[in-house]
């Protein structure tokens, strides 16, 4: 079983991030101090819970740019409501924003799955829809922290067995992926849309409504982002995460998810989302020029790829190999 | 739209006909054209200039202006100015070039024209009212921090993007004030590239990285909002000052939890009052705007016009817990 891991791509990444984190312990020794992981955990549970959804979109064969938009909407519809009825308990608030967010996602599984179109260019429209959106519901104003409540603004930052509840949404997240993804039905036909959906269908699964399903949930994880986000940083505006798509799906990449489908794990994922949260938190502290730390992002990125797909290789030569003696 | 302009443009010249003799022929009329109405900002710039209007006297503003922000809505409320015969205008522009023409015609009327907060193109008007200039914004908001540093200590830049010209110049001029305030020591100069989440980041490495740390200088709006963020929620409330550039409406949540004494922007009451000053210098006591020119504007001194006929007001305005109800709702 050890064994067995210790060949993974998971493994491997672990690898990686320890390493990484010693490397900067060098030039920082409070980086890996247990109080600052857990600090860095708290700023990564954003992007975690964001690769989770991104990552069964993924692996479903589609992608989906709107994620940050759709975050950045639910996050403006959950401060406006706080300023509209300040007295509005805050867990209702999140399931509006939960139920917005889903909305938001199952639009764009129905242009893909009922429409038809290539999930890039849906997605690609919606992003840019559901931000004009915000432009509209807010008229480009900001909703600004001491118009917010004090509840509204506590809840990810109480602190609830040693860690913020911010940190706790994300490890419940993580197990409830976990959970489904190897338990239930629906976790197991993401795979198997992904893989081979031509098998998929003859296996009875429906294809167009498996990838619907991905959008709605990665919508509902993007909508809880949303209230979290903007309760985290106590203020709202139309461009808050401009361009955090990006970064989630470069998570995915990083966590050894296949952009061509049908490979991932929860593990990765939220491997991935690790990795890139500990780099954009130790970047501030390792005293670097401001105008090499995109560049070291980046080579960041294409170097966990390469390995990536370093290690996906033997397993493409196998079967040619073992298929090779038979003929 | 022209048949309609004119029509509009016709009609404000008939009405302004039947009206002038009614009009008390001794009063200044001002205009104050502004981008849009509803704005708060320019309410507050007009409360400006309703305040310098009771000073002078004899001067009746009138407050004026699109309902959206463009330059289209602008010229067609300058042609009816024209048509009423306004002795002055006072605008802050949607378009630096598309309201030259309109307001040439105004000047060759015999209407002073000056622009103040968003600027016209130099041929389009008399002179230009800046709200404040790099070197004074560069002082101030070193002089911020210092204020509040009485022993000195360390202070650290959260600045835009590594390209944001704008705070590149401020932070070039504060670098050239600092030997004015000695035992302020700047640590460094981060980039939050104004996304909330990475300034916060930048924000909360700094207080790692400088554990002395005793103020953040944040010359963006996003920037000293999030760095103000950070401070609350690493608990160092009273031990780091973030101050800098914001908005008040923006900035009254961190002025209340303490994580931020003071900060500074520009005060539209200050402007709007100024640029009435002006106009009426212009218009009615025979200053020139010529470079080099100093134009009195009352409470606010004196303007000293630069080669291309532009000024700059005064220091950015302080705001703190003292003014920050007031303002608030503002801008």
């Amino acid at each position: 079983m050890l064994r067995r891991f210790a060949l993974t791509r998971e493994a491997a990444l672990l690898a990686a991030l320890v390493a990484l984190c010693l490397l900067i312990a060098t030039r920082f020794s409070g980086f890996i101090a247990p109080a600052n992981l857990g600090r860095v955990f708290n700023d990564s549970a954003l992007l975690i819970i964001l690769t989770l959804g991104q990552m069964i979109v993924i692996v479903t064969r589609c992608i989906d740019l709107s994620v940050a938009a759709n975050l950045a909407l639910c996050g403006m519809v959950a401060a406006l409501l706080n300023v509209a009825f300040p007295g509005l308990p805050v867990i209702m608030i999140i399931t509006a924003v939960v139920l917005l967010g889903s909305l938001l996602g199952a639009f764009n599984g129905i242009l893909v799955w009922k429409v038809g179109i290539p999930p890039i260019v849906v997605t690609l429209g919606t992003l840019t829809i559901y931000r004009g959106i915000i432009f509209l519901i807010s008229d480009g104003a900001w909703v600004n922290s001491h118009e917010m409540s004090a509840p509204f603004k506590a809840l990810p930052r109480a602190v609830f067995l040693g860690l913020p509840v911010l940190s706790w949404c994300a490890i419940l997240c993580v197990a409830g992926f976990a959970l489904m993804i190897a338990r239930t039905p629906l976790g197991r036909s993401f795979f198997a849309v992904g893989g081979n959906p031509h098998a998929a269908v003859y296996t009875g699964i429906n294809v167009g409504r498996t990838q619907f399903m991905a959008f709605t949930i990665a919508g509902a994880l993007a909508g809880l982002t949303g209230y979290l986000w903007v309760s985290r940083y106590a203020v709202a505006y139309v461009d808050i995460a401009g361009g955090f798509e990006l970064d989630v799906i470069a998570a995915c990449v990083i966590g050894g998810i296949s952009i061509a489908g049908g490979i991932g794990s929860v593990f990765g994922a939220v491997l991935g989302a690790l990795f890139l949260g500990v780099i954009k938190n130790a970047l501030p502290v390792v005293d670097i020029s401001p105008f090499w730390q995109m560049a070291i992002s980046g080579a960041a990125i294409i170097v966990a790829v390469i390995l990536n797909s370093r290690s996906n290789r033997p397993k493409g030569r196998l079967i040619l190999r073992t298929a090779g003696p038979k003929t | 739209m022209g048949v309609f302009t004119k029509l509009i443009g016709g009609a404000a010249m008939a009405a302004a006909m039947i009206a002038s003799p009614a009009m008390a022929q001794d009063n200044v009329r001002i205009a104050l054209v502004v981008k849009a109405l509803g704005i708060g900002f320019f309410e507050a710039a007009a409360k400006g200039a309703e305040e310098a209007a009771a000073e002078l006297g004899n001067v009746e503003i009138i407050y004026t202006g699109p309902t959206d922000t463009t330059a289209e809505g602008q010229i067609e409320v300058i042609n009816s100015l024209i048509a009423q015969q306004v002795d002055a205008i006072a605008i802050s522009s949607n378009d630096t070039d598309a309201l030259v023409p309109a307001l040439k015609k105004a000047m060759d009327r015999g209407i002073t024209v000056i622009s103040w907060d968003s600027g016209v193109a130099p041929e389009g008007r008399q002179l230009h009212l800046n709200p404040s200039s790099n070197p004074l914004i560069g002082n101030m908001i070193v002089k911020l921090a210092a204020d509040h540093l009485p022993d000195g200590g360390d202070v650290a830049v959260l600045s835009a993007t590594t390209t944001s010209t704008n705070q590149n110049i401020w932070i070039e001029e504060m670098t050239k004030v600092l030997p004015d305030y000695p035992g302020i020591n700047v640590v460094g100069t981060v980039y939050g590239d104004d996304l909330a989440d990475k300034s916060y980041r930048e924000a909360t490495g700094l207080m790692q990285t400088y554990p002395d740390l005793k103020a953040i200088i944040a010359p963006t709006s996003v920037g000293i909002v999030a760095a103000a963020q950070a401070v609350v929620d690493a608990g160092k409330v009273g031990q780091v000052n973030v101050t800098g550039l914001g908005l008040p409406s923006e900035m009254a949540g961190a002025i209340e939890s303490g994580a931020s004494q003071s900060f500074a922007i520009w005060n539209p009451i200050d402007l709007g009052y100024s640029a009435t000053m002006l106009a009426y210098e212009l218009s009615q006591n025979g200053a020139v705007a010529e470079p080099g020119a100093q134009i009195p504007m009352g409470r606010m001194g004196t303007l000293t016009l630069d080669d291309t006929n532009a000024g700059a007001m005064a220091d950015p305005f302080v705001y703190d817990a003292s003014n920050i109800e007031e303002f608030k709702s503002i801008f």
